[in-house]
């Protein structure tokens, strides 16, 4: 029975307590709401945006790090492709240059040959007619000297044209 | 090893309030011990049988108010509610009083009591009041209103005083140094205060967590610290969250946040439910309006039975000691209830500091629950009504 009562008197509300119960709360809560949680409540998400903020930052530096870096290999492979290129030009160049000046050096070769040819033919028409005109005089001068000679003796004739062919020094 | 010689010490420090008034040559009552232990009263024993007065705060229709210190009480005779068959008994929890109130001037009074005593009934007491196990009583017996600094209030303005500098001054570190990582105090709750908003508000009330953080953070440290200070035993264990008329106001205000912020359709759902035929509707009806109050009746209880059980458990652990001592005849009985106690008692301190956080956490975690059945819209109960029509 005892125990009984005493166990109602513990669950026995207490008005007076009830009401500090309540004034104590509401009190801590207005100052906790104002002063702490509150602004540590925005304090925190203030800050979680902050750290939100700078990770979306780094991922956009890390992405345009990396569009850079893309970028950087792309020009370089360009770059490589067009040293490639400007290298199989030169050297297409050169050996098209290499070939015109072979094939003009050629040309020239032969025309040097043809003009030499041309003048040694030259030379030799005019070595010709040259040799053509001292025979031609050779045998007038024969020809006056034997004329000029009243022969009379076949034999005599004879060697004296023979001396004086031996004379004719064809140089 | 030193941290062993540490816990058997604190132990010790544990009995000591118990001891001091539980060593009276009277008969030792564990039920009386326990219940006088867990009930609120008007004055505060602490350590070493030193017994802290406070104000005493009475409101009598016929007196008006009455404000004086405790310790001015004269202890009552006889308790004018019970009967005289229990007589003996409190002769025997008088005498222990009489052993804590090491005050002289207390112990003058107390004489005097003792004196005016024979002529039962007629006792005046302190201004028309009395001292009647621990509590303030009328002397001629009437109901009055109690609004005393009592142990429980003491305790709870302690642990508002607490409450509000430590975080304030968390909070001032966060105005200090916007934008860093927490340093020291504030380092250790901020984890709590983000566990309570991620783990307990933010998944019930989603989008509505930011309006209600601050009630249920305070609803948190309230709970726990309180819960925390039941468990000191140099300041007798004031056991506010195991009280309960605390628990009753804090659920209640729970209560009427939850009900103040319900939507149409959570009214609607508690007085005409839709989509449920009117037979249903008629049990159903009663069922859910019952619904609202069984809701904070059950935080009011849950929180108090939970608090209680952990302050008797450990109370009745330590009454072991007296009860195996005969209350201090025997020094061996004494020594072997103590080494049957002491280490049950650390198992179960640890154990209600474990529960300390649980209920604290299960209170908001309700609380916040409620609140965010109150603010749900049901929009597939437009749908349906809609397809009624």
């Amino acid at each position: 029975m005892l125990v009984i009562i005493d166990a109602l008197d513990l669950v026995k509300p207490d008005p007076g307590l009830f009401i500090w119960t309540v004034l104590i709360f509401l009190v801590v809560l207005f100052i906790l709401w104002k002063f702490a949680f509150g602004p540590i409540a925005n304090a925190l998400s203030d800050r979680e945006k902050g750290i939100q903020a700078s990770l979306d930052e780094a991922k956009k530096a890390r992405e345009a790090m990396e569009a850079m870096k893309a970028d950087n290999e792309r020009i370089l492979n360009e770059a490589r492709e067009e040293r490639a290129k400007m290298l199989r030009e030169a050297k297409e160049a050169k050996d098209q240059i290499v070939a015109e000046a072979r094939e003009k050096a050629n040309q020239e070769y032969n025309r040097i040959v043809e003009d030499a040819q041309k003048q040694i033919d030259n030379q030799r028409m005019a070595a010709m007619i040259d040799i053509k005109n001292q025979v031609g005089q050779m045998v007038l001068e024969v020809s006056e000297k034997v004329l000029r000679r009243e022969l009379s003796d076949k034999q005599a004739q004879e060697a004296f044209t023979r001396q004086l062919v031996d004379d004719i020094k064809v140089h | 090893m030193k941290k062993t010689v540490q816990l058997v010490l604190s132990a010790f420090l544990l009995l000591t309030p118990f001891l001091a008034s539980a060593s009276g040559e009277e008969e030792y009552n564990p039920k009386d011990f326990a219940l006088h232990h867990i009930a609120d009263a008007n004055e505060w024993h602490i350590v070493g049988g030193i017994v802290v007065p406070l104000p005493v705060i009475a409101y009598h229709k016929e007196d008006g108010f009455t404000v004086f210190m405790s310790n001015k009480l004269p202890e009552a005779h006889h308790a004018p509610e019970h009967a005289a068959a229990e007589g003996e008994e409190h002769h025997a929890a008088e005498a222990m009083h009489a052993e804590e109130h090491s005050d002289e001037q207390h112990e003058a009074i107390h004489t005097d009591e003792h004196a005016t005593a024979d002529s039962h009934h007629t006792e005046a007491g302190y201004k028309g009041y009395v001292m009647s196990h621990g509590r303030v009583a009328r002397a001629d017996g009437d109901s009055f209103l109690d609004l005393s600094i009592t142990k429980n209030v003491a305790a709870m303005l302690l642990n508002a005083l607490l409450l509000v500098i430590i975080f304030v001054s968390v909070a001032k570190a966060y105005s200090r140094r916007p934008g860093q990582a927490p340093k020291g105090l504030q380092s250790l709750m901020e984890p709590l205060i983000i566990f309570v908003r991620d783990e307990v508000v933010k998944p019930n009330l989603g989008d509505n967590t930011q309006r209600f953080l601050p009630y249920m953070l305070t609803l948190f440290f309230f709970i726990w610290f309180a819960n925390l200070l039941g468990l000191i035993p140099f300041i007798s264990n004031p056991n506010i969250t195991g009280n309960i008329t605390v628990t009753m106001a804090l659920a209640l205000l729970t209560f009427i946040l939850t009900n103040i912020n319900g939507t149409k359709d959570y009214w609607m759902h508690i007085l005409w439910p839709p989509g449920v035929p009117f037979g249903v509707k008629v049990i159903l009806v009663p069922i859910e309006i019952l619904g609202i109050f069984i809701k904070p009746f059950a935080l009011m209880i849950r929180l108090f039975a939970n608090i209680t059980a952990g302050h008797i458990i450990i109370l009745s652990l330590v009454g072991l000691v007296f009860i195996f001592g005969k209350a201090g005849e025997s020094l061996g009985g004494g020594l072997g209830g103590a080494a049957v106690a002491v280490p049950f008692t650390i198992f179960m301190s640890f154990l209600e500091f474990l529960v300390a956080f649980l209920q604290a956490f299960i209170f908001v975690m309700l609380s916040s629950l409620f609140i965010a059945l109150a603010l749900e819209k049901h929009e597939h109960h437009h749908v349906e009504g809609a397809a009624h029509h």
